[in-house]
């Protein structure tokens, strides 16, 4: 499936939620899911600091596509970092330079995203561009 | 767990009054009543400081200390009125003791920039605390950096005090600074300030107190006190951000350096030589934030028109109920068990992230503080990635700790 392919699922899993609550247990379930990342990668060198949760995301490239596994040790934080693995993960470079991701403000978490919320998210999407564009030079 | 018994607040505030006088208190948040628990990182304001500045800028907006037109005279003289409501509130001797800052970091960075150009020589020792807040780590590390001189730090128990026995060995004839804070933001522990001071002086070491979290839950009197420097930021005061204060012996200022240059701080300028104006203004360069210097004293008129007594009661008995209260929830750990505390309750539970929690309280309308606050020593101390910090004001009530405490249980249900 494509990156936009992936984010409409997304929207659609969330379009019958309406109370908060649910959405939030949704989220917290999806972080639950996140296959856990290797133990080994969950190190200084790969951790993307946020000023209060913690992300760890590690990148491997196979046959042309983007593999991310990622972890945090919130869990809101991990769910929110679910889906961007599941948007982002096993896609080409290219396509992941180029994803705009619409689905984070259709589902109702921008606020996630801000400055303040301080979860490491921001970064967290510009790191994976950031492989992204290193798998895309190699 | 059992229900707990606290005696209800017997004191005579009417604190459904003095809500009413914050119009933010009526908002709502998510759809939720707003119940605001993050005082501890700012105040709300009431109506009298709202139109105080609107009224400034209506009516008098005009630069201080220049003009000789009738707009000036009157905004410099509603400003140093603040400068003398100030004097009372903290009973400073003179009012040229109280210096306009732009708050708690800038004061800390004020003194320890002037005062370690002045007295501080390499191999002297700077005494700060575990539990102080970055803006009383950095400036100073920056200073000894500098200067070439230590930092020292007291340590604290599990308990989170101050090991006093500690700082009496640290302390000695090389000290020239103990620079505490007077109740811990992280943990809401009030610190025995004047067994420090008093020690201290002994020393011929000199004192400056913190008391960005003190300064609207309790009565300070440097006179009492006989603290050398006292910093405090209006906004956790009930006031406008952008203004605080530096108290300092008068004594003590005169022998320091300015901080800044520009204009208001200087007697004469000539390209060779300038010299420098007599306190308060040698220390305060450039056009001050002028409107918040004035909205200041509506913030203290608010304050005594309570009464701080009457403030540090009803929040002491509001502390405690919340402190009863929590344990209810299973897996809590409450961060900070100082036998003297005050406005902070810091607390953990067992298996979930502060982070999360905070997430899900504010989705139910009630703000809390998540993170490490400023304090990563604490944190390290403690071996928590952060807290949940509830931090309470006048306006608070025992409503909102059933709030807090029902919000929690449900963000507990939801995370396990």
């Amino acid at each position: 499936m494509t990156i936009n392919e992936l984010q409409d699922e997304l929207i659609d899993d969330f379009e019958f939620i309406t109370e908060w609550e649910e959405k939030y247990k949704y989220i917290i379930d999806l972080g639950k899911e996140l296959p856990v990342i290797d133990e080994q990668y969950k190190t200084e060198q790969y951790l993307i600091k946020g000023c209060q949760s913690r992300v760890w995301l590690h990148a491997t490239y196979e046959n042309g596509k983007v593999i991310f596994t990622a972890d945090s040790d919130a869990i809101i934080t991990k769910g929110l970092v679910s889906m961007m693995v599941k948007i982002l993960s096993n896609q080409t470079p290219e396509d992941i330079m180029n994803a705009e991701l619409y689905f984070i403000d259709k589902v109702g978490l921008k606020d996630h995203l801000s400055v303040t919320r301080s979860n490491g998210l921001l970064s967290m999407i510009k790191q994976m561009k950031l492989y992204a564009i290193a798998f895309h030079k190699a | 767990m059992s229900s707990v018994v606290v005696s209800n607040y017997a004191g005579s505030l009417d604190i459904a009054a003095i809500r009413a006088a914050f119009p933010i208190l009526s908002t709502t948040v998510n759809g939720k009543p707003l119940v605001y628990l993050d005082n501890g990182a700012t105040t709300q304001k009431p109506q009298r400081v709202i139109d105080t500045i609107n009224e400034y800028y209506t009516r008098h907006n005009s630069n201080i200390h220049r003009g000789v037109h009738f707009l000036s005279q009157y905004a410099t003289d509603a400003y140093e009125v603040t400068r003398k409501k100030i004097q009372r509130f903290i009973n400073a001797k003179h009012d040229h003791e109280i210096i306009f800052t732009k708050g708690t970091t800038d004061g800390i960075n004020l003194l320890a920039y002037s005062f370690g150009k002045s007295s501080i020589q390499p191999g002297d020792e700077i005494l700060i605390s575990a539990m102080e807040h970055h803006s009383n780590i950095v400036p100073w590390q920056i200073m000894c950096e500098d200067r070439g001189a230590v930092l020292r730090v007291i340590p604290m128990n599990e308990k989170g005090e101050l090991i006093m026995e500690e700082f009496y060995k640290l302390l000695n004839s090389k000290t020239k600074m103990v620079a505490i804070t007077y109740i811990s933001n992280s943990l809401g522990t009030v610190n025995p300030v004047k067994e420090i001071i008093d020690a201290a002086h002994q020393k011929g070491a000199k004192v400056m107190l913190d008391a960005a979290q003190a300064i609207h839950h309790i009565a300070v009197d440097v006179q009492k006190l006989e603290v050398d420097f006292l910093v405090f930021s209006s906004h956790k005061m009930y006031g406008p951000t952008g203004v605080g204060i530096l108290y300092g012996k008068e004594e003590l200022l005169n022998a320091m350096p300015p901080y800044q240059g520009g204009g208001d701080m200087i007697k004469t300028v000539t390209f060779e030589k300038t010299t420098y104006n007599e306190l308060p203004f040698k220390f305060e360069a450039g056009t001050p934030n002028i409107e918040a210097g004035i909205c200041l004293g509506a913030a203290v008129d608010f304050i005594e028109s309570i009464g701080i007594d009457h403030i540090a009661a009803y929040e002491e008995y509001l502390l405690n109920y919340a402190t009863e209260q929590i344990k209810q929830i299973q897996g809590v750990r409450i961060i900070g068990e100082a036998a003297h505390k005050s406005g902070v309750l810091s607390f953990v539970i067992d298996g979930t992230h502060p982070y999360d929690v905070g997430v899900l309280l504010d989705k139910m309308g009630i703000a809390v503080r998540t993170g490490h606050h400023c304090t990563e020593p604490v944190m390290n101390f403690f071996k928590v990635p952060g807290t949940i910090r509830a931090s309470f004001a006048i306006y608070n009530t025992k409503e909102e700790v059933d709030a807090l405490i029902a919000g929690l249980k449900k963000a507990v249900m939801m995370l396990l």
